[in-house]
């Protein structure tokens, strides 16, 4: 099990650490899809990177909290052992196939370098596997393409061969930051199927993140939804979609463009606020119709009910 | 009367290649269309459709390589320079991506004004500011906006200074290209709501570019379904939508997201279907109902639609 605890991240903003998510707890199991739903700038990505330690690179750091793998903590392994996690037991899908492949090699010795990096293979044999990798992903003609450069495929054949990429390790754990919003519509449903796919044959925990509702249909098993650096609400798929609860939730429902009325899309008044720009109390309060002074009086705690199946952050829903 | 006209364009990329040995690539193909004031023509298609190029012949951004284009009348196609630039008040643009189609260097009220300084040139600094102004309400931006810069303020406000920029100049048409698919669903409804409000006041026409099909039905009344560089259905957004004739139409609606988690089907993804064929129906590798007349099938539009067997 992959645990995300209570954790607090900060991000550099003109020299200053601003909050960006806040006590963020979230868990990802085997053989489950976890969707971390939200808007640009909600802290969703950041929440995601911080399974690999990703951001710091960036300059975010953990404020408080932890990320346990198997009861260890991510936070206190050597920088060998993280290594050797990322890709190996954790491993990633980028959101652009256009950038995530290096340019000036094959892609024949960009799948190898990963496979050498995670297994003991001889020539032989890594190249056998790199053929079965890209069959995995539905690319049968594997000799001729691994002679080929990334700039002479489509953008759904990259995104296959990123796919066959973090596959490469056996990952237990796989990261899939929006992984098909670069790609034609007609390509990201075959692309959402060989994930889902892949998911399950192989058993892998996933956290899917994304602010596509239609991708969430999908492939979630559980979704949280985040706004303002926080999970606002978490239930099974099928509960946020026939009872979501949150007002946040339900005006994201309902501004979808195939939920029409009277001519008009239903909108959220307002905008996404920027980490350092969170309201008082209940952080969505300002955009809220349904906010009274209460709301923005303290904040607001996860509540939860169905034994605990079904929570959101707001004192005016539950049971 | 048509505000834009667009008759047998046709536009082809020169093959590249260090020695010029690649081969050349028709991006659109005999492409005509019609629109009138007050009404939205959409172009759908995949990347490399050639929807993107045909907006950007319609705005004469692109030299034609065959074909004609005609705003309000005027047939424009070989006009360029200063004469050309005194015609673009009809026709605007508003691009994808409103974090880089503003210069960042620049005030709103700067940006914004820029179009009144070349088509109504006689106005005072301020009453260009009071025009900008009022077009900027109109957008649903306040006089606060005026002197900020683009990175002060959001995607979806910086996609209404885009809409700003574009109607200054009071157009008929505007050409809109993928406008809201870099927003957040929350503020693309509020830039779609936007949109048809203005068509509404002002009976502009639009030329709108998308890959989302929702957001098409949404705002279109006719759609023309673009592949490998040519038309391969047009018609009113409901009959296409509702009975599609092209193949292809048909697997984009397939493809359509779905909006609950009951609606799932199973596919393991593993099938590629991606390639587009040189000769005869540029769909028929992907067709689930090619024959081999398909092969040598001449793609053009017979009752709006460009297939041997359609649906």
């Amino acid at each position: 099990m992959l645990e995300i605890r209570n954790l607090s991240l900060s991000i550099p903003v003109s020299g200053e650490h601003v909050l960006a998510v806040s006590d963020v707890s979230l868990s990802l199991q085997a053989g489950k899809v976890l969707a971390l739903v939200g808007e640009s700038g909600c802290g969703k990505s950041l929440t995601a990177q911080s399974l690999l330690r990703l951001g710091e690179f960036q300059g975010v750091a953990k404020e408080t909290g932890d990320i346990l793998l198997g009861g260890q903590s991510l936070f206190d392994i050597s920088a060998e052992a993280l290594r050797k996690i990322r890709g190996g037991v954790i491993s990633m899908i980028f959101q652009e196939p256009m950038t995530a492949l290096n340019p000036v090699f094959t892609i024949g010795s960009q799948i190898l370098e990963v496979i050498h990096l995670h297994t003991d293979l001889g020539k032989v044999e890594s190249h056998q596997r790199a053929l079965a990798l890209l069959a995995d992903v539905g690319l049968q003609d594997g000799e001729t393409l691994m002679k080929q450069y990334p700039d002479s495929l489509s953008g759904g054949m990259r995104q296959r061969i990123l796919i066959a990429m973090a596959m490469a390790g056996e990952p237990e754990f796989i990261i899939a930051d929006e992984p098909t919003t670069a790609l034609d519509v007609s390509v990201q449903k075959r692309i959402i199927a060989l994930l889902r796919g892949l998911q399950r044959e192989k058993g892998m925990g996933m956290l899917l993140v994304t602010h596509d509702f239609g991708l969430v249909a999908e492939m979630a098993d559980e979704v949280a939804v985040m706004y303002a650096g926080e999970i606002v609400e978490q239930a099974s798929v099928t509960d946020i979609f026939d009872n979501p609860s949150h007002p946040y939730t339900q005006a994201l429902m309902r501004c979808r463009p195939e939920f029409v009325q009277d001519g008009q899309l239903a909108v959220i008044p307002g905008n996404v606020p920027s980490p350092g720009d969170w309201a008082q109390g209940c952080r969505f309060a300002p955009r809220c119709s349904l906010a009274t002074d209460e709301c923005a009086a303290k904040s607001v705690a996860l509540n939860a009910w169905q034994d605990g199946e079904h929570q959101a952050r707001c004192i005016k829903v539950g049971v | 009367m048509s505000v834009l006209s667009v008759q047998h364009i046709r536009k082809v990329f020169k093959g590249g290649g260090f020695f010029g040995g690649g081969t050349d690539k028709v991006a659109v193909n005999d492409l005509s269309f019609d629109l009138v004031k007050g009404e939205t023509l959409a172009i759908v298609g995949e990347s490399g459709s050639g929807k993107s190029t045909t907006a950007r012949l319609a705005m004469r951004l692109l030299d034609l390589d065959g074909g004609q284009v005609v705003w309000g009348g005027q047939d424009v196609t070989k006009l360029a320079g200063s004469a050309l630039r005194k015609q673009r008040r009809q026709l605007q643009m508003v691009f994808q991506d409103p974090f880089a189609s503003l210069n960042p260097k620049m005030k709103i009220v700067d940006t914004v004004g820029e179009g009144l300084r070349v088509h109504q040139p006689q106005l005072s600094k301020a009453e260009r500011r009071a025009k900008v102004l009022e077009t900027l309400q109109l957008c649903g931006l306040g006089e606060e906006a005026l002197d900020r810069y683009p990175h002060q303020f959001s995607g979806g406000q910086r996609q209404r200074v885009g809409i700003a920029r574009a109607l200054i100049v009071e157009p008929d048409v505007l050409v809109l290209d993928e406008p809201v698919s870099a927003l957040d669903v929350s503020v693309q409804a509020q830039i779609l709501n936007l949109l048809k409000q203005l068509q509404a006041d002002k009976g502009l026409a639009y030329l709108f570019i998308s890959h989302d099909l929702s957001v098409v039905q949404h705002i279109a009344n006719r759609v023309m379904v673009m592949f490998a560089g040519f038309v391969v259905e047009e018609g009113d957004i409901d009959d296409v939508f509702n009975h599609p004739k092209h193949p292809y139409t048909k697997a984009l609606l397939d493809a359509k997201p779905i909006s609950h988690p009951s609606q799932r089907q199973d596919d393991d993804g593993k099938q590629v279907d991606e390639g587009v064929a040189v000769e005869g129906c540029a769909f028929a590798l992907r067709c689930p109902f090619a024959k081999d007349e398909c092969k040598s099938f001449d793609m053009r539009m017979k009752d709006k639609v460009a297939c041997l067997y359609p649906l």
